[in-house]
């Protein structure tokens, strides 16, 4: 397969009866956001003065930021590591990271309490706490959200740039060659930030200290939410290759897709062996033998991350697209599963303190991912992301 | 100022020495050698006031009485007793007893502060009584043996019977301090050989104020003698005479193991864990509950912990005349109020709910995840290198 075919938009009716159910569990959550505005966090969630952070922080921010992270993960490979070949994966993993960042905002919006005054948050800026782990998240992510967005514009824009609309083309003429211009300092921009924070989601639980149970508890969690982020944002793109190419009837990418997969191997041995070496030389190895809930959890932890390295070890494998999707979903469960506990299993507020999210916030989360999947599916079907092989013929009812 | 009476001059020994002479030493415009301030005269009265409970203003008028010169003199009077409640006293700091008997009060007889031994301490006592007659306090420490007429305890040649019914009749205010002197404490113990009897018993008709307590407290002491001296009244009495202010409640309502009590932790016996740990000493006999005093926030000598339960061990009720030296030391008492109560709640409460539904969602959404993907995976296997034409032509 040609790896410099043009992108383009996949075309399409928006409307298929798979849409409707994604539509659907987007109204729910809707219902589900408004309630949460109205009657407030204590009414709809279950989060309490132990866990004052919940689902929507462990799953929307801090494990979606992680699954947003193809468009870092495959800039790294295209950008530092110069695997030109790799490069028509960039277009759908940095609309991929938009979306996902952009929902974690809204998963953060979602959270504050008085969302009422988040207004204040950018104006009134002399009255930020500069001392706080979290200002520097939600800067990060913030600018992040913009750079990710400056980065998908030009691919945005390139629809108008021949179309009809007076405006838009003209608007589309004079940004896309500063954008372009620009581009690298943008990308290099979209290297740092994540870099930022994604280690420092890891930084926020170390300052619970004793609260994180020891076996978490380690200086290096930085480092492992930075390599662990990576290794799901290649598990994104193979996951969302191969779904664009199930869900549009596509030829899926499965050759660069295996190349992404030999450099997912190593990675995740040597966060498996990082992780091991590190509960040693602090001491605490021995507690994995105790079994009780937290050490099974990080036995799952490291079964889990060895998994795809196992699955994907034999380059034979990586060619079967099944077995490589497969294995994608095992990498983000681990990272996913890595952040759940260090967020909420590993955490211990205090003794009769418990959390599980309750069915609102559940609902919420899913309206999210409903709506990420949504403007996906929009975008892809009307602007130029996907690239390769286009089996089907367009049937141009877009939305 | 009074003149210094014979006898008082080394009184307490060495500390007080730099005073002499004893009763005049202050002075309220020019604080000279071996003199008082007005300044800390004022922060004696201050104090004084403070620790008895009587309030800012009643300080002023402490000094204000001590201007006029109406230093109240009192006479100390000591029969079947241990001098506990005389140590006690000596121990005291806001006021120190040099304060106390040098600027609050004129204290003109105590058989243990004095220097004078034999006719001059007798002689000591009867200008005393004379020269204050109908004015002064009278204290009495100890019980009054009353037994084949009181011979069981004399002195100068008069039973303690003769001396209190002569000194205690020219007062004008009896105070009882100690349970001896309130109750009989223990020389009253069964069976009683010498007829040990209470002051009031022996002073009918008078009132006397009851500060029992082995020994009392004396700042209980210091309240109703300053109150009396400042303003020629007793502070509001209980059925048994005690002032209300300091027997007003028992022990247990301030106690600083209550918690333990209402949580439902108790010592079961001495040196036992929770004995180690504080628990409450209830099922060890403690009198607290039944027992009405002040010990719980007004600890002796300004020491913190200084009484019985601060130190583990159980109240044995000296405060009450039917408890102290009457109930065995580690019968419990009945509690009528409050009561505990039959089961005890959970100290932390559990926090936080998981509903079973949310459990439930969660459950089926992962499973949806993990099967869908499984699925469509296999789907992606079958036709590596084709589109999937076998599915329906649904989008995502």
């Amino acid at each position: 397969m040609n790896a410099h075919v043009a992108a383009a938009p996949v075309g399409g009716r928006l409307m298929t009866p798979s849409m409707r159910l994604v539509v659907g569990l987007f109204g729910i959550g809707a219902l589900m956001i408004a309630w949460r505005l109205i009657a407030g966090l204590g009414a709809t969630t279950a989060m309490n003065d132990g866990y004052p952070f919940g689902l929507w922080i462990a799953f929307d921010v801090v494990t979606g930021t992680a699954l947003a992270c193809g468009g870092y993960a495959v800039a790294i490979l295209v950008y530092i590591r110069n695997k030109g070949q790799y490069s028509p994966l960039v277009r759908p993993a940095i609309l991929t990271s938009a979306l996902g960042y952009t929902l974690a905002g809204m998963g953060v919006a979602l959270d504050v309490g008085r969302w009422w005054g988040l207004w204040k948050v950018p104006l009134f800026f002399w009255r930020w706490n500069f001392n706080s782990a979290l200002l520097e998240i939600a800067l990060c992510i913030m600018a992040y959200v913009v750079v990710l967005w400056i980065e998908i514009a030009p691919y945005l824009l390139e629809r108008f740039k021949d179309g009809a609309n007076q405006t838009m083309r003209s608007l589309a003429n004079t940004a896309i060659p500063i954008l372009k211009k620009t581009s690298i300092w943008i990308v290099a921009l979209g290297m740092l930030l994540p870099t930022m924070h994604q280690s420092s989601l890891g930084t926020l639980m170390l300052l619970a200290n004793w609260r994180l149970h020891e076996l978490w508890r380690t200086p290096l969690v930085p480092l492992f939410f930075l390599m662990t982020c990576v290794s799901m944002g290649y598990a994104v793109v193979v996951f969302e290759s191969a779904f664009s190419a199930l869900g549009f009837k596509r030829k899926p990418e499965t050759e660069m897709l295996a190349g992404l997969a030999g450099v997912i191997v190593p990675l995740q041995v040597v966060v498996v062996a990082m992780r091991l070496v590190d509960m040693g030389v602090r001491g605490v190895l021995g507690d994995l033998l105790v079994l009780d809930t937290r050490a099974l959890m990080i036995i799952l932890e490291l079964a889990l991350l060895l998994a795809p390295a196992v699955m994907l070890a034999s380059p034979s494998s990586r060619r079967d697209i099944g077995h490589l999707v497969r294995s994608a979903m095992v990498m983000m469960f681990a990272g996913a599963l890595y952040r759940f506990d260090v967020f909420l299993v590993a955490f211990n507020p205090g003794a009769h303190w418990s959390y599980f999210p309750s069915v609102p916030e559940i609902l919420v989360t899913v309206g999210l991912i409903a709506a990420e999947v949504i403007a996906y599916v929009f975008i892809v079907r009307n602007f130029p992301i996907l690239s390769g092989g286009r089996t089907v013929a367009p049937e141009r009812q877009a939305a | 100022m009074p003149a210094c009476p014979a006898g008082v001059h080394r009184l307490a020994g060495v500390s007080l020495a730099w005073r002499c002479p004893l009763f005049a030493s202050f002075s309220l415009d020019s604080p000279g050698v071996g003199e008082v301030s007005r300044r800390d005269f004022v922060r004696f009265c201050s104090m004084a006031a403070a620790a008895v409970g009587l309030g800012p203003l009643a300080a002023e008028d402490f000094v204000k009485a001590a201007e006029r010169g109406a230093k109240p003199s009192v006479i100390w009077l000591q029969f079947q007793e241990c001098t506990g409640c005389t140590e006690s006293l000596l121990r005291t700091s806001h006021p120190g007893v040099d304060e106390l008997i040098l600027d609050l009060i004129s204290l003109d007889y105590h058989e243990t502060l004095f220097a004078a031994a034999g006719h001059q301490a007798e002689a000591a006592l009867k200008a005393a009584v004379e020269k204050n007659a109908g004015k002064f306090v009278c204290i009495v420490e100890g019980a009054i043996p009353t037994k084949e007429d009181g011979i069981y305890c004399m002195i100068g040649g008069r039973t303690a019977l003769e001396i209190v019914n002569d000194v205690a009749g020219k007062a004008g205010a009896v105070i009882a301090i100690g349970s001896c002197a309130s109750w009989g404490g223990v020389p009253s113990a069964d069976p009683n050989p010498t007829g040990a009897s209470p002051a009031h018993a022996v002073l009918k008709g008078k009132t006397v104020v009851n500060i029992p307590g082995c020994p009392a407290n004396p700042y209980n002491l210091l309240g109703t003698v300053l109150q009396y001296a400042t303003y020629g009244t007793l502070p509001e009495l209980d059925e048994e005479n005690r002032p209300k202010f300091a027997y007003g409640r028992t022990i247990h309502e301030h106690c600083p193991r209550r918690a333990h009590f209402d949580a439902g932790r108790f010592a079961e016996k001495y040196g036992d864990e929770g004995h180690r740990l504080g628990y409450c000493l209830y099922k060890l006999g403690c009198k607290g509950p039944a027992t009405h005093a002040n010990c719980s926030v007004m600890h002796f000598g300004e020491v913190v912990d200084a009484w019985p339960i601060g130190l583990g061990h159980p109240c044995f009720g000296c405060t009450e005349q039917k408890i102290g030296f009457r109930m065995p030391m580690h019968q419990t008492v009945q509690i009528f109020r409050p009561t505990p109560p039959d089961t005890y709640p959970p100290i932390n409460a559990n926090q936080g709910t998981i509903s079973p539904v949310a459990t439930a969602v969660g459950g089926a959404i992962v499973g949806a995840l993990v099967g869908g993907g499984y699925v469509a995976s296999k789907k992606l296997s079958q036709a590596p290198d084709e589109p999937p034409s076998s599915l329906p032509k649904a989008g995502v």
